[in-house]
């Protein structure tokens, strides 16, 4: 390792700056080069003392050489940072829970003052309580426009819940400090509440939108006619247009699931129905209309059927 | 690792008397071989600290035990919350999700 400056001047660390600058005129007047022909050694040796001279003689310079920030040179020495070093391997030794490790979660555990696998809670110590898990099964149309439903959690207890509207199945509330109590000063936990939608016979979810197969008779098919169709705010009117086949969907607006700022549509899908199986009426109309023969159903799914 | 003497000379404004102190008081802990100190980089960027915490905020010796106590519990606290998050990062995502679930929300505690 080079000279420091301060051994270049033959000075001591804490050398006054007259002693310095003293020390320096010394050195200088013996090394200088004109003094010294054709020797180089004395010449390198000035042009340290010079150097070491004006960074010494620069309390800026000697302060920040000093703390170690800038080299004999002058040149930034770059500043150690100490969290890298700390939170490496070789910091283990500063750490006061020290290399003896807390090889086990136990060790962490008593450490951040919870619980572990043991069990044991320190006195005095505050702590919050666990999560209550509950489950809770909503009607189809509670989920889709919202409801209060009331949840018992034992005999003696029981928590109001506000389902929101549009709720999925599976979906979790969280409701804070209806959990277990807390221990010592700590908040209760919270109870997490998952919603089951229970299935409607006709109704469907897909999305925020609501499925239905509506049967209708043949004449209301072919003729068309004002029908009532249950939604989950109720039933509603709905036009079925003269002609309609088997398997045509048609659309509520806004009456699928009520979320918030938009609801869904419903879907309905028209299933014809021909009523009582065998009403000789209907059999005898048809087999007198003339349009019975006209036109193949089935045109376009092969001879052999199925795979055509 | 460096020696003491090379030590002196990279910190130009630390007394040998004083570093002595500071090992003395366990605020930097060299290795030994031989009967000498050794300072790594860790010892080496304690001491560059050091001195910068005194000289920027004049903290004197009592308080420079004071802040050393703090600043090697925060390291100390790091690394365990280092070893439990790698503990955690290695857990299948299920678990995961319940101790992120378990976990109060910021500020409860």
């Amino acid at each position: 390792m080079a000279e420091t400056p301060y051994q270049v001047l033959g000075v001591k660390n804490d050398a006054s700056s007259d002693d310095i600058r003293t020390a320096y005129r010394k050195l200088a007047k013996q090394l200088h080069p004109d003094l010294n022909p054709g020797k180089p050694e004395a010449e390198a040796r000035f042009k340290a003392v010079a150097a070491a001279y004006d960074l010494l003689s620069d309390s800026d310079k000697r302060g920040r050489y000093d703390r170690g920030e800038i080299d004999e040179t002058g040149a930034e020495r770059p500043r150690y940072s100490y969290r890298p070093h700390a939170e490496g391997a070789q910091g283990r030794k500063y750490d006061p829970q020290g290399g003896m490790g807390a090889e086990d979660l136990d060790d962490l555990f008593a450490m951040f003052g919870g619980r572990g696998r043991r069990g044991r809670t320190a006195e005095g110590m505050s702590m919050p309580g666990g999560d209550r898990l509950f489950s809770l099964t909503v009607d189809f149309a509670e989920a889709a426009t919202g409801a209060r439903k009331r949840l018992s959690l034992s005999p003696d207890e029981s928590l109001d819940v506000t389902i929101p509207p549009g709720i999925d199945e599976g979906q979790v509330l969280r409701l804070k400090g209806k959990g277990g109590p807390g221990y010592g000063a700590g908040p209760a936990g919270d109870a997490l509440i998952e919603i089951h939608i229970a299935p409607h016979p006709f109704f469907r979810r897909v999305g925020d939108d609501i499925h239905i197969e509506l049967p209708v008779s043949i004449s209301e098919a072919v003729l068309g006619g004002r029908v009532a169709v249950p939604t989950v705010t109720g039933p509603v009117t709905m036009t079925i247009p003269k002609g309609s086949d088997a398997g045509a969907q048609l659309r509520l607006r806004g009456k699928g699931s009520q979320k918030k700022g938009r609801a869904g549509d419903q879907y309905v899908t028209l299933k014809i129905v021909i009523g009582a199986p065998d009403d000789p009426d209907l059999a005898k109309f048809l087999e007198t209309w003339p349009g019975r023969h006209k036109g193949d159903p089935r045109r376009g799914m092969g001879e052999k059927g199925g795979t055509g | 690792m460096i020696d003491l003497d090379q030590l002196l000379r990279r910190f130009a404004g630390l007394e040998r008397a004083e570093l002595v102190r500071w090992v003395e008081n366990r605020w930097v802990l060299p290795d030994e071989t031989g009967g000498r100190w050794v300072f790594g980089e860790v010892d080496i960027a304690r001491i560059d600290l050091i001195l910068h915490v005194r000289q920027d905020f004049a903290v004197g010796d009592d308080a420079m035990e004071v802040v050393l106590g703090l600043l090697d519990q925060v390291y100390g606290l790091r690394r365990q919350m280092a070893r439990l998050c790698d503990a955690l990062a290695a857990q299948p995502p299920e678990v995961q999700a319940s101790i992120r679930r378990a976990l109060p929300k910021g500020g409860d505690r």
